[in-house]
C-alpha cells in the first residue's frame, strides 16, 4: 500500500502542475450564464484547451502516437487527470469520445479510414456521442431495436434511439443496431460509426429537468453508410457495448463535478445559528460521513490503476464507484441548498453563491442516477457479477428476438 | 503507487486466515460467548503468541520481528474476519503503542519484549464511565507515586497484566497484579472481548516519559483506529460472505433468496460500505505505515468509514438470515455484536466525525495558506 508518487512520478507531476498553471484556460472573459456547459462560448474553451494539451502531449497521454496521444504510461495520463482536476479543469464535451467510444474503435475496427477518426477528436477538433439507447431499450441494453439491413456494400438503417448526450453538437456518432432480429437478443447486434451529417439522420433536442438542451432524439431514416464503418463483428454489438459501459462507469466512477472542497467553501460563507454553516455541528457531521464517500471514489481509482498497471483489467467491482459518485452528487447538492436556507432556492448564476452550481448541480443530480447506467443496475452488476448471486428469472434469454415480449 | 497488499504480504496474510481457520473457528469465540467470565480464549492467546504476531510491527530491538505497520494490519484484518476472542487489540495496538508513543527508553525495554511473546498482556484505560472521553474531566489523580481513580469499562482488564491509564497528570504504567488495585469484571455487548472496572486505590503508579498527554493519547487513539478499522473490515466481509453464501442455499418461493433484488441490492449495498470502508482503511495503513501527516484524518476516514460498514454488514447478515439469524444458535450476532465493540471502544462515531471534520476544515486552511 503506498499511495505516494515514486520520485520519478513526484518530478512529472511538478512538470505537469507548472503547466497547467502556466497554460490554463482563461474563463473569466465568461458571463455567468456562459460559464455552463454546452454554451457555445464554454464549449469554444474547452475545445481550445483540449488542442493546448494535445500539442503539448498531455491529451490521451497513454494512447499510441499514431493515433493522437503520448505514448505514455497509464500512470502519467492518470496524474495529469489528477492535476486538472485539482486545477478545477473539468470539461465533459470529449468525454464520451475519449474515454468510452474511440477506445473500442481502437479495440473492434481494424479499417484505417475508420481509426484516422481518432487523432482529430484527442485534438478536440471532433466531437463523439454515443448512441445506444431507444425508447425501448435503456437499462435493458441489448433490447435494441433500430435496424440496420445490407445492402451491397453498405448497411441501411433505420429507427430511434434517444438520451444521447452532445448528439447536438457531435460530428460523429457510435451507434448499435439489430443486424438480426432471428437470433437471441445480444447475439442479433452490430456496432458502426456514423458522420453526424449523414443524409436522413436528424436531431431533435430534448430539454433535461435541469432546463439545460443536452440530451437529444435521433431519428435514423434510411441512413446508409459503407460497411468499413462497421466495428466489429456482425453480431458483435455486444462485445462492443460492454467495452464502452465498462469505460464509461470507470470514468463516471472516477468523480467529476462539486466535491468536498466546493462545499467547505460555501459552508464558511453561509451565516448559520452561531457563525457559519462551517462551525454548525450538524453539518460537520455530515460532512466527514460525504469525505470518507469521496475519499473511496479517489481511492478506488488508484485501484483501478494499479490493476492496469499489472496488466489487469478492472473488474465489475467498478459499478461502486459509479454508485457511490452518483449518491455524492445528489448528497453534496442537497446538503449545499440547504445550509443557504431561504437563498438555497436562488438558482440566478448572477447573484447566486457559487454562480448557482450548487442548485444547478441539485437540479441535475437525478439524472446522476440513471445516465451510464441506474443505480439499480449498478446493484444487480454487483449483486451478480461481484457476489455471485442468481440473475433474475428471464423471458428473453434463448428466444429470437422478434418473440420477445414487449411492454411500453 | 500501490493500491494493494505486497505478494509477502499477502502470503503473510494468506497464512493467517489459514492458520485462524484452525485454530479459531467460531466454536471457539462461542466458548467464550457461553462462559463471559473466561473473558478471551487463554489457549488460542497462547497459538497467536507463538506465532510472534503480537509483535509484528515491534522494533526488533524490543524483541519484535520489526514487519511493518501494513503487515499488522493484515493480521488485524484477518484477526477480525475470525471474530477472534483475544487481548491483542488492547496488548499490541493500544498497550505497546503507547509504549512506543509515550514511554521511556528503559519503559520500552523492560514491556515491549513481554507484549512480542504474548507472555504479557496489557491494555489501556482511558474511559470512566457513560459519555464523550474528555481529558479535561478525567478525574483519576496521581499523586505521591500512585493513582486513585475509577476506570470503566477497560476492555481485557480482567486478563491484562498491566495497563497504561489516563490519569488527570497524564499517562501511567501500572501494575494491576500489584497492590491497591481491585477489579470486576462487567457484562458487556460482547462477551468474548472481556471487560472489567478497575478500581485503583493509591495504586503505585510510573508515569510514561513526559510529553503532553493529550497529544499522546491522541496519536495512540489515532494509530489504534487504523488497525481497528482492518479489524472491522475483515468482520464486515466475512459477515458479507456469509449472507451470501446462506441467499444461494435458502430458497422461498420456489427461488434462492438470493435471486430475489431487495436481497441482492441489500448486499450489494454492503458491498459499497465495505469497499468505502477498505479503501479508506487502506489509506490508513499507508499513512500509519510511513508515519504521513495525513495520519489523523487518514484515521478518522477509516474508523468512521469502518464502523458504518461493519454495522451495516451485520445487521443485514442477520436480515438475510431470517428468523434462524436471530437465535443465539446461529453465529450471525457475533458480528452484530463485535461491530459495536469495535465502533465504542477508541469513542464512538460522532466522536470520530468531528475529529474528521476538524482536521479536514485545518487541512483545507493549511492548503489555502500555501
Ligand atoms: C443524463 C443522461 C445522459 C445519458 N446519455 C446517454 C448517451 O449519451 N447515450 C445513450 O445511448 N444513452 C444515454 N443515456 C441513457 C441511459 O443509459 C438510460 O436512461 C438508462 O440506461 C436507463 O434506461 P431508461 O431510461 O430506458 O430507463 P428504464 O430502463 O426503463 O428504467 C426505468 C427504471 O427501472 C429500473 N430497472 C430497469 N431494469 C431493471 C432491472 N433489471 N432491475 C431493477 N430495476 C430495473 C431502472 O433502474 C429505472 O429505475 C443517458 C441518460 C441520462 C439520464
Amino acid at each position: 500500500m503506498n499511495f505516494e508518487d515514486n520520485p520519478a512520478e513526484a518530478e512529472y507531476r511538478a512538470k505537469v502542475r507548472a503547466w497547467i498553471a502556466a497554460n490554463r484556460p482563461d474563463m473569466s472573459h465568461l458571463l455567468p450564464e456562459e460559464n455552463r456547459n454546452w454554451h457555445p462560448a464554454h464549449k469554444e474553451v474547452a475545445r481550445k484547451w483540449q488542442h493546448i494539451k494535445a500539442d503539448a502531449g498531455y491529451a490521451c497521454l497513454s494512447w499510441p502516437k499514431e493515433r493522437g496521444g503520448a505514448g505514455g504510461t497509464q500512470i502519467e495520463e492518470a496524474i495529469f487527470n489528477q492535476e486538472e482536476a485539482r486545477a478545477g479543469i473539468q470539461f465533459t464535451y470529449f468525454m464520451t469520445g475519449l474515454h468510452m467510444l474511440l477506445p473500442a474503435m481502437m479495440e473492434f475496427s481494424t479499417d484505417e479510414a475508420s481509426l484516422a477518426r481518432v487523432p482529430p477528436a484527442v485534438r478536440g477538433e471532433e466531437i463523439w456521442c454515443q448512441l445506444f439507447s431507444e425508447p425501448s431499450s435503456g437499462s435493458d441494453s441489448a433490447g435494441i431495436r433500430t435496424a440496420a439491413v445490407q445492402d451491397g456494400n453498405d448497411w441501411v438503417i433505420n429507427g430511434q434511439k434517444v438520451w444521447n448526450s452532445g448528439a447536438q453538437i457531435a460530428d460523429y456518432g457510435m451507434m448499435v443496431a439489430r443486424t438480426d432480429p432471428t437470433v437471441p437478443k445480444h447475439k442479433g447486434l452490430t456496432a458502426f460509426w456514423l458522420d453526424m451529417k449523414t443524409p436522413g439522420v436528424e436531431v431533435r433536442p430534448i430539454m433535461m429537468m435541469s432546463g439545460d438542451n443536452e440530451l437529444n432524439e435521433v431519428f435514423l431514416t434510411d441512413v446508409r453508410i459503407p460497411d468499413n464503418q462497421r466495428v466489429g463483428e456482425i453480431g458483435g454489438g455486444w462485445k462492443v457495448i460492454i467495452s464502452t459501459l465498462m469505460n464509461e462507469r470507470a470514468a463516471l466512477g472516477s468523480g467529476t463535478g462539486l466535491n468536498w472542497r466546493d462545499v467547505i467553501k460555501l459552508a464558511g460563507q453561509v451565516p448559520s445559528f452561531e457563525g457559519t454553516a462551517l462551525d454548525d455541528p450538524t453539518f460537520r457531521e455530515w460532512l466527514a460521513d460525504l469525505y470518507v464517500d469521496a475519499e473511496a471514489i479517489r481511492l478506488l481509482s488508484f485501484r483501478t490503476l494499479t490493476a492496469l498497471s499489472h496488466g489487469k483489467t478492472p473488474g465489475p467491482e467498478g459499478s461502486a464507484g459509479k454508485l457511490l459518485w452518483s449518491g455524492l452528487g445528489g448528497n453534496l447538492s442537497s446538503q449545499a441548498v440547504d445550509i443557504l436556507d431561504h437563498g438555497g432556492l436562488i438558482d440566478d448564476p448572477a447573484i447566486a453563491l457559487a454562480s448557482g452550481a450548487f442548485q444547478h448541480r441539485f437540479l441535475w443530480a437525478p439524472g446522476l442516477r440513471l445516465g451510464g447506467g441506474t443505480d439499480e443496475i449498478m446493484k444487480n452488476i454487483i449483486a451478480e457479477r461481484v457476489l455471485g448471486l442468481p440473475g433474475e428469472p428471464r423471458v428473453d434469454k434463448d428466444v429470437p428476438f422478434r418473440d420477445i415480449p414487449r411492454g411500453r | 503507487m500501490n493500491f494493494d497488499y505486497t505478494d509477502d504480504q499477502k502470503e503473510l496474510k494468506d497464512e493467517a486466515r489459514r492458520f485462524l481457520a484452525d485454530v479459531a473457528p467460531l466454536t471457539v469465540a462461542r466458548g467464550v460467548l457461553d462462559d463471559p467470565a473466561r473473558g478471551h480464549d487463554a489457549a488460542l492467546w497462547a497459538r497467536i503468541g507463538e506465532q510472534g504476531w503480537c509483535g509484528a510491527a515491534i522494533p526488533e530491538l524490543y524483541g519484535g520481528l520489526g514487519l511493518g505497520y501494513v503487515e499488522l494490519c493484515a493480521l488485524a484484518e484477518e484477526l477480525g474476519r475470525a471474530v477472534a476472542p483475544v487481548p491483542f487489540a488492547s496488548s499490541v495496538y493500544l498497550f505497546a503503542e503507547a509504549l512506543l508513543i509515550a514511554g521511556s527508553e528503559a519503559q520500552k525495554a523492560e514491556w515491549l519484549p513481554k507484549v512480542s511473546t504474548g507472555e504479557l498482556i496489557g491494555t489501556i484505560a482511558a474511559t470512566e464511565g457513560a459519555g464523550v472521553l474528555v481529558a479535561e474531566r478525567i478525574a483519576t489523580r496521581f499523586e505521591n507515586g500512585t493513582l486513585t481513580g475509577t476506570k470503566l469499562p477497560v476492555t481485557d482488564g480482567m486478563a491484562a497484566d498491566s495497563a497504561v491509564v489516563l490519569a488527570k497528570e497524564g499517562l501511567f504504567l501500572v501494575d494491576l497484579t500489584g497492590p491497591g488495585v481491585t477489579r470486576e469484571s462487567v457484562s458487556t455487548l460482547d462477551p468474548t472481548r472481556g471487560a472489567a472496572k478497575l478500581v485503583f486505590d493509591k495504586a503505585p503508579a510510573e508515569p510514561l516519559a513526559s510529553g503532553n498527554a493529550r497529544e499522546q493519547l491522541s496519536r495512540i487513539h489515532d494509530r489504534a483506529a487504523i488497525l481497528l478499522a482492518f479489524e472491522a473490515l475483515g468482520g464486515a466481509d466475512r459477515a458479507l460472505e456469509m449472507a451470501r453464501d446462506y441467499a444461494l442455499e435458502r430458497y422461498a418461493f420456489g427461488r434462492p433468496i438470493g435471486s430475489y433484488q431487495a436481497i441482492k441490492h441489500k448486499l450489494a449495498d454492503v458491498f459499497v460500505r465495505n469497499e468505502v470502508a477498505r479503501a479508506n482503511a487502506y489509506y490508513g495503513a499507508w499513512a500509519l505505515s510511513s508515519d504521513a501527516p495525513e495520519l489523523g484524518l487518514a484515521a478518522a476516514a477509516a474508523r468512521v468509514s469502518s464502523s458504518a460498514a461493519y454495522y451495516l454488514a451485520a445487521k443485514e447478515n442477520i436480515q438475510t438470515h431470517g428468523g434462524i439469524g436471530f437465535t443465539w444458535e446461529a453465529d450471525c450476532h457475533f458480528f452484530y455484536r463485535r461491530a459495536r465493540h469495535l465502533s465504542l471502544i477508541l469513542g464512538a462515531p460522532r466522536v470520530w466525525k468531528r475529529h474528521l471534520a476538524d482536521r479536514l476544515v485545518a487541512r483545507l486552511a493549511a492548503e489555502e495558506v500555501q
